[in-house]
């Protein structure tokens, strides 16, 4: 028995102290990313590239996964305030939960899922297949010209994906609150206009978007780049940076909640 | 030391390891202008390394690594990169761009480090594919191009910037045997019509005795021999005679060392119950 437990905290000592490496060293090549900013920034074309090769791998999941969170919302959330006779409300009650919350937190774990792992995969075969050497000693910085673009197009595609899903659930709140339902499309437009904040509520929500865009596109660029150059070692970076991601965006929001819209 | 002018590689000393076992220890070599120089050597004993320390990819632990008079260990980013312009290394399985054309794969080292016009660049582009043969293969993706064809097209592209150096990670290897002598008569006739010099690591020693100036087998940490082909073909110690023979027997040994079989097969099942 003590010796189970002492191998359980060995291992669990063991997990912490290469868990603290990993992020040092994420840490440092956080650094290299963003010195070599200048030089990707300027090339625009080619973080336009990767935005439209991570929005076109999001967008659907996006749009659909908003149309349905927004519906279920409506439902919902006309189930409770009803109770309260306060139905008119609804689309308030939508807006808020989707601008701040729910529009960036899942916008940024379906990107994760669908566009994180796939950069992760990209740049981790680039590896196993020598591409990255290759550029090296073609005197091309693979920080710059791979990894660079890839990470600031997570950056940027993200608050304007998270855009989308709010807007794609508001759309789906009415179609069930107003068209179905049949509350009064006057009152739950007025109500969100009137009670939606753009510095609070909009902008405090794009923030997150961008944090979150940061933090997913650094995890899948850096496990993509770090990947055991073997078909395991490019599986393993996948399905960590869709697990790491995940938890970061989970940690982060609250984080961010607490600091955005306490008190 | 005195810096001779003819001598465009020059490793003197040089150890190197990965964890705390070396893998050089007292590397020494010299490599002359316009030379085709071959590395053999069984694997793992170092030959890529040996290259990543050429390329400064990697640095040296002791000793020092000097191309063109540079000590490549003691640059900085720019400089390594400026001196990398000037080398060409051609990967084992070739390493192209697959999210690239073939045309924009060679086309690859021109738009990043040259600020030609892109009608120049078409023209050299072509120029280099038409040299090792691949002119009407320009559009084809690199997923489409044979074992062979892909090695050329990642000999054009490393070829592009006309390198000083040429540098060949086991470029043989998987070929059938037509590919593979007109890969190595490729590299002889780039070396001589460029004016560059070459390394080719490789584990195809006929090939190398046909196209190579000298040969140099890597062992035991070090330089264990450095001949000419004609050298090579005569030599008597065993441990060379091993590798040109390819024999089963002999210094090199089959088993990697291990307790005596019984031992294994029956004590450790009697451990074990
Ligand atoms: N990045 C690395 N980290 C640790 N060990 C390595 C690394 N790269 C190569 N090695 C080890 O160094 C030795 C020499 O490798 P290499 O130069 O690739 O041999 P080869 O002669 O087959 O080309 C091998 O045993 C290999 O496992
Ligand atoms: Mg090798």
């Amino acid at each position: 028995m003590q010796r189970i437990v002492i191998d359980v905290l060995g291992d669990l000592g063991g997990a912490v102290i290469d868990g603290l490496g990993r992020l040092g060293r994420a840490a440092l090549f956080f650094g290299r990313v963003l010195g070599v900013s200048h030089r990707v920034l300027r090339r625009f074309g080619q973080v336009t590239r990767e935005m439209r090769a991570s929005g076109v791998r999001s967008v659907l999941i996006i749009v659909v996964s908003g149309l349905f969170v927004g519906m279920v919302l409506a439902v919902q959330g006309h189930d409770v305030l009803q109770r309260f006779g306060a139905s008119d409300s609804l689309g308030v009650l939508v807006a808020l939960s989707l601008v701040r919350e729910l529009g960036p937190v899942v916008t940024a774990l379906l990107f994760a899922g669908r566009a994180g792992s796939a950069i992760a995969a990209e740049i981790g075969l680039m590896r196993a297949t020598d591409q990255l050497s290759a550029m090296e000693m073609m005197a091309v910085d693979p920080v710059a010209r791979i990894v660079g673009p890839r990470f600031y197009g997570a950056v940027f595609s993200m608050p304007l994906l998270a855009a989308m899903f709010s807007v794609l659930g508001v759309f789906g709140a009415w179609l069930i609150g107003v068209r179905l339902i049949g509350i009064d499309a006057g009152s739950f437009w007025s109500q969100m206009q009137a009670t939606v904040d753009f510095r609070h509520d909009v902008l405090n929500g794009l923030l997150k978007s961008v944090v979150f865009g940061v933090a997913v596109g650094l995890i899948a660029v850096f496990e993509g780049f770090h990947a055991a150059p073997t078909a395991g070692g490019v599986s393993s970076a996948t399905t960590r940076t869709v697990v790491i991601s995940s938890l970061a965006v989970l940690f982060l929001d609250f984080v961010m909640t607490t600091w955005m819209f306490r008190g | 030391m005195s810096i001779d002018p003819d001598t465009l590689i020059d490793l003197d000393g040089v150890a190197f390891g990965h964890g705390r076992t070396l893998l050089f220890d007292g590397v020494d070599l010299r490599i002359k202008r316009g030379q085709v120089v071959a590395v053999i050597g069984s694997s793992g004993v170092g030959k890529t390394t040996l290259l990543r320390l050429i390329g400064g990819q990697i640095t040296a632990k002791a000793g020092s690594v000097r191309v063109a008079g540079v000590s490549v260990g003691r640059l900085d980013r720019k400089g390594l990169y400026a001196l990398r312009r000037r080398m060409g290394m051609l990967f084992q399985q070739g390493a192209l761009f697959t999210d690239l054309s073939v045309f924009d794969n060679v086309a690859f080292p021109y738009r990043e480090n040259t600020d030609l016009p892109e009608s120049m660049i078409r023209t050299l582009v072509l120029l280099k594919l038409e040299t090792v043969g691949l002119r009407g293969a320009a559009s084809v993706m690199p997923s489409q191009l044979s074992g062979g064809m892909a090695r050329r097209v990642a000999l054009a592209r490393a070829i592009a910037l006309d390198p000083m150096l040429m540098m060949y990670d086991e470029p043989f290897t998987g070929l059938d045997p037509i590919s593979l002598g007109m890969v190595g008569r490729l590299i002889r006739r780039i070396n001589d019509a460029f004016g560059m010099t070459s390394i080719i690591v490789t584990h195809d020693l006929n090939e190398s005795l046909l196209i190579a100036d000298r040969v140099i087998l890597l062992a035991d940490r070090r330089v264990y021999a450095d001949m000419t082909p004609a050298e090579l073909r005569t030599a008597t110690d065993p441990f060379v005679r091993q590798f040109v023979d390819g024999a089963f027997e002999g210094p090199v040994p089959f088993h990697q060392p291990a307790p005596p079989l019984a031992e294994d097969l029956f004590d450790r099942a009697a451990h074990r119950h």
